[in-house]
């Protein structure tokens, strides 16, 4: 299918990126890698007036360390964060996760910043974000500021990004030392997670001294399964891993589609917590 | 309109394009590369996959705007003085398609697997192409050819080709 029309322009910096956004008002969407967009485009569910390419931005790109935090350029591409050393020594599970993430070539061109902003809770990467305590840094007219991550989703494809706003980098806190991992549950290779769940462990005495579980899929936003983090603290075994576990869907209203209902929504959060958590305890 | 200057196989071309204007379109209709075949609206099937500054893209997914002075290669840019890589030898000897609408984008991205790594496992093969649908062969023989265009054995012991690099 062919996208309806719109004007383009490539801006060469943050800062005409964007004046381009300001003067269009609210008729503007931002184009990073694409793939989000453009399936957007040609399916004709978005009529944006004017495409913003950022693509060649150079100052959006790469990974570099900041004291206790590692910053990750908002265009920086998932095959780039899956095999970067410093996202692999301090941020594992975004690595992880990002490696789930569609295919090998919409790796290429997609990117973490646009995957954020596009705020798909069925986007693997948002609930990544959550559990990490991920900060998005964010360039407007009036200059920069700083979201948290659990501030910034705010509904179903609706970030906290004005549209005059540009996400530019993607402050994450190292967690040297902590356990992780993704567990995903598609029904195929490629496709998106029914129900995905994102665990960070801080392991003591062999057990879970803390626990972040972030949930994929779970709402019209990516969420924080708290209730069940407050009960992993302390869980010492596997037994009372699996008890936690039993309250990671609490409070949540997943959606109904052709491949799941709530309910079983709700049991896959379940389940996938459990392995999640043992797998990242390295109890599993 | 937006002025583009792209590299394709090897020629450059200067065009004015219609900013919306999908890759996939502007190397088949403008350019008339009809090997890189359109299979889906959702950039799900890979067929479209073709090499964008030494990366697969689904060129569905990638407007003509962002190619601009890039270099793409396509299945159309892969023989040399008509002589079949060994990667393309490699399907046609196992058989790696039936009805063929899939293997420009199985090349490619199996191109792409090989040149980061050059002795794939069957499963890293499965992996790679996770991203192409095949509605025909089942992958077993699109995965026999990757092997064998890598020099090595299936688990069944099928015979192989020579090593290559794709």
């Amino acid at each position: 299918m062919i996208p309806p029309a719109f004007e383009y322009t490539r801006p060469t910096s943050v800062d005409e990126a964007v004046r381009a956004l300001a003067g269009a008002g609210e008729e503007a969407k931002v184009l990073a890698g694409g793939q989000s967009l453009l399936p957007l485009l040609r399916l004709r569910l978005a009529f944006p007036e004017l495409v913003v390419d950022v693509g060649r931005i150079p100052e959006l790109r790469g990974v570099r360390e900041d004291g206790d935090a590692l910053v990750i350029g908002a265009l920086t591409t998932h095959h780039e964060v899956v095999h970067d050393p410093l996202v692999r020594a301090h941020a594992g599970l975004l690595a992880q996760a990002t490696a789930t993430v569609a295919d090998p070539a919409v790796r290429h061109r997609g990117t973490l910043g646009g995957s954020l902003a596009h705020a798909d809770p069925a986007g693997d990467l948002p609930a990544v974000a959550l559990a990490l305590d991920a900060e998005l840094v964010v360039a407007g007219p009036g200059g920069r500021r700083t979201i948290p991550a659990r501030e910034f989703f705010v509904d179903y494809l609706q970030s906290a990004l004005a549209p005059d706003e540009l996400l530019t980098e993607v402050r994450i806190p190292k967690r040297d030392g902590w356990g992780f991992h993704y567990e995903k549950f598609h029904p195929v290779a490629q496709s998106w997670a029914i129900v995905g769940v994102a665990a960070l462990v801080r392991r003591a005495d062999g057990g879970v001294a803390e626990a972040r579980v972030g949930l994929t899929n779970m709402g019209a936003t990516p969420l924080r399964a708290t209730t069940a983090e407050r009960e992993l603290a302390g869980a010492d075994d596997s037994a009372a891993v699996a008890r936690a576990a039993e309250a990671a869907a609490e409070g949540t209203r997943p959606s109904q589609d052709l491949s799941a209902s709530p309910e079983y929504r709700q049991h896959l959060a379940r389940v996938l917590t459990r392995r999640a958590v043992l797998t990242a305890a390295g109890m599993g | 309109m937006t002025h583009i200057s792209v590299k394709v196989d090897g020629t450059t071309y200067e065009d004015d394009v219609e900013p919306r204007l999908l890759l996939a379109h502007y190397l088949r209709d403008r350019l008339g590369l009809t090997g890189t075949p359109i299979g889906c609206d959702t950039s799900n099937c890979g067929a479209c996959t073709v090499d964008l500054d030494g990366a697969t893209v689904k060129s569905c997914s990638v407007l003509a705007v962002q190619a601009d002075g890039c270099e793409v290669t396509t299945i159309q840019g892969l023989a040399r003085d008509g002589e079949w890589t060994a990667l393309q030898r490699a399907f046609h000897e196992k058989h790696g398609l039936q009805c063929g609408y899939c293997t420009p984008g199985m090349i490619m991205a199996a191109r792409d697997l090989l040149r980061e790594n050059p002795h794939p496992s069957p499963d890293e093969v499965r992996k790679a192409l996770e991203g192409n649908l095949c509605r025909c062969t089942g992958y077993q023989n699109i995965v026999r050819a990757v092997l064998a265009a890598s020099g090595q054995q299936d688990a069944s012991g099928h015979q192989v080709s020579e090593g290559v690099t794709a």
